[in-house]
């Protein structure tokens, strides 16, 4: 076993090894056994989608990841460190943002408060003022009261934006189209080729495979709680019969 | 004129109102303190009103056997009883945050029953005297009515305690980080924030409050055991029909019934033991969530 230094970890590339490695994890919601010993790896400033149906274990291997599902076992190792016994506030401490599916706008806060809530968890962080130029839809609505009166696009902004706030390099993004208009779609996808030229790694769920074709280097189908296949998007033309058969499209 | 016309006179209707707006005053502080507690920890804190009584016999205690004065059961009370509510919190209440808020009920009913049992055990029933400070003796005569010093000291300290809780719930960035983790406490964990930290030093500041209040009430009524189980039926009548998880509707609602029922007193005094139950039913029946209450 090769040991990362912590403080090397944060910083530079882990020389070769993944950025993220999951191995053997298992999830559950109570009774319920959701994830069977998946995984897969990401490595530094690689953009990754998991594919797959409804129900397959998408949202769960994200939860499970941040650690934010009842129980979980087996290994996830980020930046040389194995986070599946840390609390989650923890998890998000080194470095990991994560963007809910319901995106996670808190109604009882406005605007400004929502985008400020997430502390710093490293250096570098965008300021507000970078965030605006990401979302300028956001600014706009910067004086408006409460966060859950804003349209589903400006929500996904807000969730993207107030994480991008705190420094963390790596994204978890759960649907971030899911029920929006094309033309912020559009604006979607650019932010997230953006952010992958800045460096970001990103693990992206994604029922759009147009969409996820377009930002990602690879892609991980999941099935019933284990991932059954990968594809790297150079092959995504030419696998596109297995990925409809996959998906059931 | 029309207090003619009402067949009371002006003093009477001024000094059950200044009487109410004084219970209030006790309604709104610990209704506030219910209320973020039951926001955050989804736990009905039945314990409050022994913590309230153990802030009215902390007075005393730290008077009768330290010499110190109400200045310093001001300060000292408060801190001494919100620690032992962070005890509290991390040894027994923790335990039940994944069950059914029928657990936190019974857990909390049952350790006030256990502390005010220990100190009736060791003190008795009866009233122990606790005299009003020297500072605050005396009263002003407004022409219409005398007003005491010690009740508008009373009054001024519970909207300012209760208005700057308001203020830094609902303006202030720790603020935000207490509403976000009430609405959501699993995603403002994964954002990095420490929200066990933040549970336990809410309740320690609910109860805190819940002891303040016990200070200020040890010289007006009398200082015993009991004091706080009787208070604290009304004051969860006064959380149900302001709403149970809003701030504001705590504050208000608790001011609002204390005149209530000063205004029943002069009125049909019959009726002003009863007058926040009979509220209360009303409520109920027609906006189940509270005055105030979001219905989720
Ligand atoms: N909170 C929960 N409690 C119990 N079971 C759950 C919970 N959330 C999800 N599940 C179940 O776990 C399984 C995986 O759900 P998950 O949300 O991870 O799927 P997904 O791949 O994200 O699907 P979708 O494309 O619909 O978002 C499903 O069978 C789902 O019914
Ligand atoms: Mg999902």
């Amino acid at each position: 076993m090769t040991e990362t230094l912590p403080a090397a970890a944060e910083t530079a590339p882990t020389g070769g090894a993944p950025l993220l490695q999951v191995r053997d994890l298992e999830a559950w919601y109570g009774e319920s056994h959701v994830l069977h010993k998946l995984s897969f790896d990401v490595g530094q400033g690689e953009v990754v989608t998991l594919l797959g149906r409804n129900g397959a274990g998408k949202s769960t291997t994200l939860k499970a990841i941040m650690g934010i599902i009842g129980k979980r076992r087996g290994s996830v190792v980020y930046a040389g460190r194995e986070t599946i016994a840390m609390p989650s506030r923890q998890i998000a401490r080194l470095g990991i943002g994560y963007v809910p599916e319901e995106r996670g706008i808190f109604a009882t806060l406005n605007v400004e408060e929502n985008l400020m809530l997430p502390p710093r968890v490293q250096p570098g962080g965008l300021t507000v003022e970078q965030v605006f130029e990401l979302f300028p839809n956001l600014r706009e609505r910067l004086g408006s009261s409460a966060g859950s009166k804003l349209s589903g696009g400006e929500q996904q902004m807000l969730s993207i934006g107030r994480i991008l706030r705190t420094g963390a390099k790596t994204l978890l993004l759960d649907e971030p189209t899911e029920g929006l208009a094309p033309v912020i779609v559009q604006q979607i996808g650019a932010t997230i080729e953006r952010l992958k030229r800045d460096g970001f790694t990103i693990v992206l769920v994604e029922q759009n495979f147009r969409f996820a074709s377009r930002v990602a280097d690879r892609h991980f189908i999941v099935e019933q709680g284990r991932v059954v296949d990968m594809i790297p998007n150079a092959e995504m033309d030419a696998s596109i019969d297995k990925i409809h058969a996959y998906l059931g499209v | 004129m029309l207090f003619d016309l009402l067949g009371v006179t002006p003093q009477a209707l001024f000094s059950q109102l200044l009487l109410g707006l004084i219970n209030g005053s006790f309604y709104a502080m610990l209704s506030l303190g219910l209320a973020i507690i039951f926001g955050l920890l989804n736990i009905i804190n039945f314990t409050h009103g022994a913590q309230y009584m153990l802030g009215a016999f902390g007075s005393w205690m730290l008077l009768h056997y330290t010499g110190l004065n109400y200045w310093y059961a001001l300060f000292l009370v408060p801190i001494a009883v919100g620690f032992t509510g962070v005890i509290l919190e991390r040894l027994l209440i923790s335990r039940l945050y994944h069950l059914d808020h029928l657990y936190g009920l019974l857990l909390t009913f049952g350790l006030a029953l256990i502390i005010q049992g220990l100190l009736r055990n060791e003190y008795g029933i009866s009233g122990k005297p606790y005299a009003i400070p020297e500072q605050l003796r005396g009263g002003q005569n407004l022409g219409f009515m005398f007003l005491p010093n010690y009740r508008a000291w009373v009054i001024a300290v519970s909207i300012v305690v209760c208005f700057g809780t308001w203020y830094m719930i609902e303006r202030t960035r720790l603020g935000a980080y207490l509403r976000a983790a009430t609405e959501n406490p699993t995603l403002v964990n994964a954002f990095g924030i420490n929200v066990p930290l933040m549970i336990t030093a809410t309740y320690g500041f609910g109860v805190a409050l819940a002891a303040l209040a016990g200070v200020l009430a040890a010289p007006i009524y009398s200082v015993h055991p009991n004091m706080g189980a009787d208070l604290i039926i009304v004051v969860f009548a006064v959380v149900v029909i302001g709403g149970m998880g809003s701030i504001l509707g705590a504050i208000l609602t608790g001011f609002g019934l204390g005149l209530v029922e000063g205004l029943t007193r002069v009125f049909y005094p019959e009726a002003s033991a009863v007058v926040i139950f009979v509220i209360m039913a009303i409520v109920l029946l027609v906006k189940p969530a509270g005055l105030f209450g979001r219905t989720v």
